[in-house]
């Protein structure tokens, strides 16, 4: 830790509902993230998300205990259907977001030209993954933050940060991982004619099925198979991207193994090249899991931020049983 | 299938107690508390959005019979069955009544519970999810669903939860996971 | 159909395949003397490794196309994270070369001066392509995964906008690279294996039912897009060019198919009888454009 760092460490959680809002503000988080309940947001699942009272409601939980609200509207306007997201933006600037997390680049122009002083974040579905791309953003629309995606090395994140000031940098450090450049990825609506930047859904639920074949799980997605479960064998939510496929005439997790992105190793090295925030994914987790991942990088970050040591072994833990990856963070990941 | 092996079953001595318990009464308190909860919690009907009008099977596997639950966006309405009489569902979610309990009350996280085959699913994933999302939401408690006054619920609930761990951990229950509401809010 | 609407025009995309030098080098020869297209994408999308082998021979290939008559674009890398990628984009740029950019990266290195975009950037709706017709977009290639429904609303009255309209659809790009996964080789020693599958290499479902096929770090579908059964409505919706995506096939028969029922000179159920006989890596499908998932094939009932 030097002590030249411009803001100090931001651990940003996930809030898929009003309850699991308050779960993670009392669990330490520093920032919420969370989205309205409609298709302007990257997780538009069934039951989950914020009206517009829940929203109002959430903020001011989350302001009373001096925790900062992030609100997505992260996926790309509709064709002539624009209102939806531009409303989506006045509404929670007037909700009260300390941000707003956008992906499209006409609703970042909307909200910069509207809202002059609203602190604007740029989403992983924008995918900007180089300086240039990060400076088109901040030059053009001030944008304040932008969310890496998921292709770089710690080294490439490095560099980026570097280059990105005053824009800052957020990582995300725990939970699902996408494969694929974030934003940029139709195997959803190539299988099931939903997207995530279309509709805000990967492999919705409402196309995903499960049945029971000679003692064995078959998961689909769109009517492909995707995965088989041996009985007794851990099960995992079909993302086509993480099925099991066949090429070259052998089967295998073609594209990735059904792990989850657990970078808590790199966190003081993240935190040492000045990355300002780590995210935690998993909207459309329980508050169970929420509660527990929060409270264990919460306690990570301060050993980092006041320079004691951390305690690996608990974050480990949180995986233990399934399998994790660093991810693209490594080189050795490509 | 054979769900007898699945963690925190009930013993087959209890299982087969509860075949012979007579349903009707059951059913009565099966809609009281789903009652109590839907009172308790206005939003829960419209999180569940176009998926209120499925009916789910809720299936404590090591029980003979089934629940039949359709949310409704204004009444709701609760069957009691026989599980070999079971049928005219959207969506069927199965395990173990303790796991079911632990879901609703929040000592586990559903996903987890998917994932490693404590709980199954079947029929209508995005209704499964949405009512999985919606109960996340509800912040259920013990006494909220039997619709106990405000001032016993703090008691009731740790002495609930107390019993219910003790169970849990007698019948190998996955471990829990979940946020502790009593112990947030000491 | 009635010769008094406005031209359609027609690009040749980039091949996204790593072929041979002599193969690739053979293409362009072929599409240059022979081919109705108007305007001919070259340069390296999909893997900057792949780059060293295509500079040697595109200045004598761009030579060959513009004396057959064709407007050249250089396409670039659709996802650059590298320093000496992003350089070498900036070297295009500052060439003065006539660029096709595939990521938010070379519109920014643009600085605003013409140029045209790719199917690799996302927009969705008429003010996000506003905006990068300001920022000299002059014309853009929406997304495969649109529907026809949204094509209509963007394209109406501009005059810009291209439409993946053949050729298997790209899907997503990663860090990672599958070709050398399944290799079982890493990435940094990779040994080109991707160079083995003409049309990328087919993966099925591991009950064996075809599904996608990988290019490098590129996923794109099984199914081999053809509009051919939406050319009016296209042109109707105010689509003003056609992007034909090289496949192993025979490309300039596919071009003049194109040509010939943009022109009226062919139905469009003649024009997919006549695709249909050529070798194609897959049955083809417009689901994208009609607005169901895309790998639905013409013959699926919805």
């Amino acid at each position: 830790m030097n002590g030249t760092r411009p803001s100090p460490l931001e651990l940003v959680c996930p809030a898929g509902t009003p309850a699991g809002l308050r779960t993670a503000v009392d669990a330490g988080a520093h920032s919420v993230y969370c989205g309205f309940r409609d298709e302007t947001n990257a997780r538009n699942f069934p039951g989950l998300n914020f009206d517009r009272a829940e929203m109002r409601e959430g903020v001011a939980y989350a302001h009373d205990r001096r925790v900062k609200v992030l609100i997505a509207l992260n996926t790309f306007m509709r064709a002539s259907t624009t209102d939806l997201w531009k409303k989506g933006v006045d509404d929670a600037v007037a909700a009260g977001a300390d941000a707003l997390i956008l992906a499209d680049a006409a609703l970042v122009a909307y909200a910069r030209r509207n809202h002059p002083k609203q602190r604007l974040h740029l989403s992983v579905q924008a995918a900007a993954a180089t300086p240039e791309a990060i400076a088109f953003y901040r030059d053009h629309f001030g944008v304040a933050r932008v969310v890496l995606p998921r292709v770089l090395t710690v080294e490439e994140i490095a560099r980026l940060t570097a280059q990105a000031a005053p824009c800052e940098t957020e990582v995300f450090v725990f939970g699902g991982l996408c494969v694929m450049a974030e934003g940029r990825c139709m195997l959803s609506s190539y299988a099931t004619g939903k997207s995530p930047n279309m509709t805000g859904v990967c492999s919705p639920p409402s196309h995903v099925d499960y049945r029971e074949e000679n003692e064995e799980l078959v998961a689909s997605v769109g009517g492909f198979t995707v995965e088989r479960f041996a009985r007794g064998e851990p099960a995992g939510y079909p993302t086509l991207c993480k099925g099991s496929f066949r090429a070259r005439g052998t089967a295998s997790h073609l594209f990735e193994d059904p792990v989850s992105l657990n970078a808590v190793e790199l966190l003081p090295r993240l935190a040492e090249i000045g990355v300002t925030a780590f995210k935690i994914e998993g909207r459309q987790r329980g508050r169970a899991y929420v509660a527990t991942v929060v409270q264990a990088f919460r306690r990570a970050l301060d050993a980092i931020a006041s320079g004691a040591k951390v305690d690996f072994n608990e974050l480990r833990a949180l995986t233990e049983g399934q399998r994790d990856t660093t991810g693209a963070y490594k080189k050795a990941w490509r | 299938m054979d769900h007898s092996n699945m963690r925190g079953a009930l013993p087959p001595v209890v299982s087969h107690a509860a075949g012979i318990l007579p349903l009707f009464p059951l059913e009565i308190a099966g809609r009281h508390l789903l009652a109590n909860a839907l009172a308790a919690r206005p939003s829960f009907a419209s999180r569940l959005g176009e998926h209120a009008g499925r009916t789910f099977a809720i299936d404590p596997v090591d029980c003979p019979f089934v629940f039949l639950m359709t949310p409704g966006q204004e009444q709701p309405s609760v069957r009691l069955v026989r599980r070999k009489l079971a049928s005219g569902y959207d969506a069927r979610i199965a395990a173990p009544l303790l796991v079911l309990i632990g879901m609703i009350d929040g000592t586990y996280d559903g996903d987890a519970l998917f994932f490693s085959r404590d709980l199954v699913i079947e029929g209508d994933t995005g209704a499964v999810l949405a009512l999985r999302n919606a109960i996340e939401n509800a912040e259920l408690d013990p006494s909220t669903v039997l619709g106990l006054p405000r001032n016993l619920r703090g008691p009731f609930n740790r002495a609930t939860r107390m019993a219910l761990d003790k169970l849990r951990h007698a019948l190998h229950a996955p471990e829990e996971s979940g946020p502790r509401r009593e112990d947030r809010l000491s | 159909m009635s010769n008094s609407q406005p031209r359609l025009s027609l690009t040749l995309g980039p091949v996204l395949f790593n072929w041979s030098g002599e193969r690739w080098t053979d293409f362009y020869n072929r599409i240059a003397d022979e081919a109705p297209v108007d305007r001919v994408c070259i340069g390296e999308v999909v893997c900057s490794k792949r780059k060293p082998f295509r500079d040697e021979v595109i200045l004598s290939t761009v030579d060959r196309l513009e004396r057959g008559g064709k407007e050249v674009v250089y396409s670039t890398l659709a996802l650059p994270t590298t320093k000496r990628e992003i350089r070498d984009i900036r070297d295009m740029v500052e060439a003065g070369y006539l660029i096709e950019a595939n990521d938010i990266a070379t519109v920014h290195l643009l600085g605003g001066r013409p140029h045209v975009i790719g199917p690799f950037l996302n927009i969705y709706n008429e003010e996000t392509l506003a905006l990068h017709r300001e920022l000299g977009a002059t014309r853009i290639c929406l997304p495969p995964e649109l529907p026809l429904e949204s094509i209509r609303l963007i394209a109406k009255g501009n005059e810009v906008v291209e439409v993946f309209a053949f050729g298997r659809a790209p899907l997503a790009l990663s860090a990672r690279c599958y070709h050398a996964r399944a290799h079982g080789v890493p990435k940094d020693a990779c040994q080109f294996v991707c160079d083995r599958d003409a049309d990328g290499m087919d993966v099925t479902t591991i009950d064996g039912r075809p599904f996608l096929a990988v290019n490098g770090i590129q996923t794109m579908g099984y199914v081999v897009t053809a509009a051919t059964h939406q050319i009016a409505a296209l042109r109707d919706a105010g689509v003003v060019s056609l992007r034909l995506s090289p496949q192993s096939c025979d490309m300039v028969r596919v071009i003049r198919i194109f040509r010939d029922v943009a022109d009226g000179h062919m139905t469009e159920q003649e024009a997919t009888e006549a695709l249909g006989v050529l070798e194609l890596p897959g049955p083809m499908s417009d689901g994208f454009l009609r607005g169901v998932p895309g790998v639905r094939h013409f013959d699926e009932v919805d």
